[in-house]
This record gives C-alpha cells, sequence and structure tokens, in this order.
C-alpha cells in the first residue's frame, strides 16, 4: 500500500512550485489522490538526476491507476467472487434491503458491488460513504473480503 | 435473440438460484451472482470429450455398444461417480447396478457419506439453510473453509446477511467461529474466534469443549489455552439457534469415533437448539445418498445381489478398485485425480468406461470414453443442496449430446 510519505521521497523535495502546488508534500498527496499526475512535476522531467526517481515512481503509481474516486480498487486477480462486499456493504443493504441485504444477488442497479462472471464490479461509486464532504473511513468491504481484493487508496 | 435466464447453479452443493445468465442464440453470454466456481462451471469444460474406444473414435453408439459389452461380461463390475448428475440421472444408474448386479458407490464413500448416514438416519440433528439464514446467530466452521470450497456460503445463507430474526446481521447478531489445523480464509473472517487445534486433534478438542460446557477444565495432551476453550463454551451455551458445518477436516479426523460427534451434538442441545450441515462438495452428491437410501435403504457402498442390495465397507470405491472390480463404468467423476495413486493405479489393469462431458485425468486410462451432456447447463434434472433440500434446475442451453440419464438407459437396453 503506497502512502504519501513514500512517495514523497521520490520527488525533488526543493518546494519549487513550479507544478503550482505550494510544496512536494502537497503534490505527492495529490499524485495518491489521482488529481494530478507526476508528469507534471517539471524537475522530475527535465533534469537527469531524477531518471531513477521518476521510474520508481511510476512504478508505485501504476497499480493506482485503475482507482475510482474514493480510491476504491478491486484486484480482480484476487476477486474469487464470494459476494461478501455485496451482502456487508451498508450502501448496498439501505438500497436494495430485500436481496442484497439478504443475501441474493442485486435486484436494481443502485447498489455498489455486483459480481459479475466471477468477478465483483463497482459502481455508483459516489454513493460510497468515503466520498463526498461527510464522508467516513467505512472499512464495510474491505474487512469481510477473504483474499484482500478490495483496497483503498 | 438475447434473454436474460435465472438459473440455479450446479458449480457445487448451495446451488444459487439467483443465479442471472445472458443467453444468446444458445450461446452463454454473461453471468452475475455466480462466484468464480459457479462461473467456472457455466462456462464449461476445456477440453470436450469425444466417443472412443481404445483410443480410437468411434460413433456414439459404438461406444455405448462396446461399454455394454464390457459391463455384461464383468463378474464385479464398479458403477461410480454419480455426485455430478442429477436424481434422474443417478436413479438409472440404480437400476444399472440392480440389471448388472454389480457395485454401487459414489464421491461420498470417503467425502461426506458417513455425515449424511447419520443425519438421513435422524442421529444427528440438521436443519436448512435458510433456516440458518433467518435464525442462526451461532456457527462453527469445523474443519471447513467455504470461502474456498463454497463461495458464497457466508454472504449468501451463514453470516452476512440479514435474516429474519437476524436484522443486524454479521455486525451483531451472528458469530462466526473457525475450528481448524490452519488459518484458512474462512478463518480470516472469523478473526479472534479462530481455534487452531493440531492435525487429528478434533476428537479431544471435542472433548474439551464437552468438558467446558458440562462445567469442568478440559485437559488436553497438546498445547491449548484452557481459558479460551471455556470462553468458546459460554458462546456456544448463550446461543439461541446454533449450526455447526463439518468440512472434511471434521470428517476424516473424526471417522474412527464418530459416535463421539452425536454425543458433542446432544451435549450442545441440552443447552440450546443446535443442528449440522455437512459441507457437501458436488452439487447432487447428497442426492445420490438420498435416493438410493429411498432405494435400497443404504446411502452408498453397495452390492446388488439377485436384486436385493447388501452394504458394507469392503464395496467401497476405495476397496473395490484395489481388489475386486473387473470392470469400472465412471460416472461425471475422476478417480484418477480424486485416488491416491497406490489406489488409482490399479485402473490401468481394468477395463474403465468413462460417462463425462469433459476429458479429465481418468480419461487418459479409459477404454471407453461417452461424451454427455453438462448437468444442470445442458439438461435439466433434480438434485438435493447440501441441506437436502430437494431443487429443480432447467438447462440453460441445448447440447450436442445426450444426456448421462439416456447413455445410461441406452446401456440398460444392451445389458437387459
Amino acid at each position: 500500500m503506497t502512502s504519501a510519505m513514500e512517495i514523497y521521497q521520490l520527488l525533488p523535495k526543493t518546494n519549487c512550485k513550479e507544478c503550482g502546488e505550494s510544496t512536494c508534500m502537497a503534490f505527492g498527496v495529490a499524485l495518491l489522490s489521482g488529481s494530478r499526475k507526476f508528469t507534471e512535476c517539471p524537475p522530475l522531467m527535465k533534469e537527469e538526476k531524477y531518471i531513477d526517481s521518476k521510474q520508481k515512481l511510476e512504478e508505485i503509481l501504476k497499480p493506482l491507476e485503475g482507482a475510482h474516486e474514493t480510491g476504491l480498487i478491486i484486484h480482480d486477480e484476487l476477486c474469487s467472487g464470494c459476494g461478501n462486499c455485496v451482502v456487508a456493504c451498508p450502501v448496498d443493504v439501505a438500497n436494495d434491503p430485500h436481496s442484497s441485504g439478504r443475501g441474493f444477488g442485486p435486484s436494481n442497479d443502485k447498489v455498489i458491488f455486483r459480481v459479475v462472471d466471477g468477478k465483483v464490479k463497482a459502481a455508483n461509486i459516489k454513493e460510497c460513504r468515503r466520498f463526498g464532504k461527510d464522508k467516513i473511513l467505512c472499512r464495510a468491504c474491505i474487512d469481510p473480503c477473504p483474499t484482500e481484493a478490495i483496497e483503498f487508496v | 435473440m438475447t434473454e436474460m435466464v435465472t438459473w440455479t447453479c450446479t458449480g457445487c452443493a448451495l446451488l444459487c438460484e439467483d443465479i442471472q445468465v445472458r443467453v444468446d442464440n444458445n450461446r452463454i453470454e454473461q453471468v452475475e451472482h455466480a462466484c468464480l466456481k459457479g462461473k467456472a462451471r457455466i462456462f464449461g469444460c476445456k477440453h470436450v470429450a469425444v466417443p472412443a474406444v481404445n483410443g480410437a473414435g468411434v460413433s456414439i453408439d459404438d461406444a455405448i455398444n462396446e461399454a455394454a459389452r464390457i459391463l455384461k461380461g464383468a463378474k464385479n463390475p464398479l458403477l461410480y461417480g454419480w455426485s455430478n448428475s442429477t436424481s434422474e440421472a443417478q436413479m438409472a444408474g440404480i437400476e444399472l447396478a440392480r440389471t448388472l448386479g454389480g457395485v454401487l458407490d459414489s464421491t461420498s464413500s470417503f467425502c461426506q457419506g458417513i455425515t449424511i448416514n447419520e443425519i438421513i438416519k435422524g442421529t444427528i440433528p440438521s436443519c436448512t439453510l435458510e433456516e440458518v439464514r433467518e435464525q442462526a446467530d451461532v456457527m462453527i466452521f469445523w474443519g471447513a473453509n467455504p470461502m474456498s470450497s463454497h463461495p458464497r456460503h457466508l454472504s449468501r445463507y451463514s453470516y452476512f446477511p440479514r435474516g429474519e430474526l437476524r436484522q443486524r446481521g454479521y455486525e451483531e447478531d451472528r458469530t462466526a467461529i473457525s475450528i481448524d489445523v490452519w488459518q484458512s480464509r474462512t478463518a480470516k473472517i472469523c478473526k479472534d474466534k479462530f481455534y487452531r487445534i493440531p492435525p487429528g486433534g478434533d476428537a479431544e478438542f471435542m472433548r474439551g469443549l464437552m468438558d467446558g460446557l458440562s462445567g469442568r477444565v478440559p485437559k488436553l495432551s497438546f498445547d491449548f489455552d484452557v481459558k479460551r476453550i471455556l470462553e468458546l463454551a459460554a458462546v456456544l451455551k448463550k446461543a439461541e439457534f446454533g449450526v455447526i458445518f463439518a468440512g472434511l477436516g471434521l470428517v476424516y479426523s473424526m471417522k474412527e469415533d464418530f459416535g463421539l460427534l452425536s454425543e458433542f451434538m446432544d451435549t450442545l442441545n441440552r443447552f440450546s437448539n443446535y443442528s449440522l450441515i455437512p459441507m457437501a462438495g458436488h452439487f447432487n452428491m447428497r442426492g445420490f445418498n438420498q435416493n438410493l437410501y429411498d432405494e435400497t435403504g443404504y446411502i452408498y457402498r453397495v452390492k446388488f445381489v439377485d436384486g436385493k442390495a447388501a452394504s458394507g465397507v469392503e464395496f467401497s470405491v476405495v476397496e473395490q478398485i484395489k481388489h475386486g472390480a473387473d470392470a469400472v463404468l465412471v460416472v461425471g467423476s475422476d478417480p484418477l485425480a480424486s485416488l491416491p495413486a497406490s489406489i488409482s493405479r490399479r485402473l490401468k489393469d481394468i477395463p474403465v468406461i468413462l460417462i463425462d462431458p469433459c476429458m479429465n485425468l481418468t480419461s487418459q486410462v479409459a477404454d471407453v470414453t461417452i461424451p454427455c451432456s453438462t448437468s444442470g447447463i445442458e439438461v435439466g434434472g433434480t438434485a438435493v443442496r447440501m441441506d437436502g433440500k430437494s431443487m429443480e434446475i432447467s438447462p440453460l442451453v441445448q447440447g450436442v449430446n445426450m444426456s448421462d440419464e439416456m447413455v445410461i438407459k441406452r446401456i440398460i437396453e444392451e445389458v437387459g
């Protein structure tokens, strides 16, 4: 799991402000949230001494490419389609109490999780309790996942 | 034409009946709600079986004739498999065994047969999975890892769903306990309610737990915190509706001392309402046991002599392959893959007939291969879920091969 500090260590750490952010740390946090791209750091792209850092940064940021706006990543290769997240997610239960909440497959399109071809897929991500100004650090889909296929970054 | 079909999955003995399948012109396009096991089942085999005799391709009629000739000439044919067939095909199999005077056994012989026997005879109480979903508050996964063997078990029935009496679901109303020799995926979900015991320590742990339930201090020969057993006993005592999901780990460990399991269930039922459900693997394993019991009074390991059935350990698939059977008919199973090499090795010395939709390891030694349609996908019928509930299964698409039931009925015609 990549942290903002790990990303910061690979940035120039000069706080040059060329990217528009006030510090390199702020730019690192923006990279982690997916709102900025590392190619937007001019010194990192121009100067030869940062070549190694640039490569490492590219590697550690690659898994974050598929992340949703809430930072949700589903690792397809680990998912067994058990549907624990479908039933455990409080949003799914609230939006589809008689099907998802009771263990059946979802009966409408308002749910976040749905198993398709043996793998879980996420939709309606703005409904997630980790999204919006009243967000909370909900772990209802992470804890029941036996294969650690769900991650938030 | 594309249509969405509601289907009952035959990927395992949970028989999930809420699967949505998109079928386009007799081709399966997409499956929703099914786990990876169900998806693998529905999208069919990697290598499709073709009719063959001694490795050479023949017509299906020639393959059936050759199979009938081998079975008719055998003095003690073994008819084995059946857990991946519909109840209708199983009934035809019982008829064939009776006609031939052969031995009939299924995969349950070295699986959950012993548990199902106790349940059918009424010595161990059981319940349905619907009762578990609506009422169960304490569940023990003993030697079982449904997160791998039956992926939707916890989400559909046992732990996560909100039930009639368990409105707050897993969050507050249910306690999942895992007793196992390793920290399985299921054990990870049970968190601090995981009790690791040494291999073969099930009976001793069970006695310790019975001591704890009766207010005595348990004594164990292996290193285990006694306080944790007493805590577990207290949780079990407080349950309103408890269920034990018995996995193969428990069955294999207890098979020499199976009476202890009934004793344990009796002890638990002195305090609360407890049931046991066997974690049957193949989709209609329990169906074979039930059908054979209805026909003969025995659930497996049966030999027909003059139309009458006798049962005993000497008629088990393992004993028969080791010494006894002079021809084997395998239906929807792969004994070469599932039995130890020391036993399955003999399959290359006796004629083997395989009825299966797919090529498998046993195909390598089969003298006759007869392809059939996939039960539950290309042919419908009845199946019995792991808890004993009978369910109807509709076919999804039309296959090119005849069903295993039809193949067996054709063989009966030939040998009769």
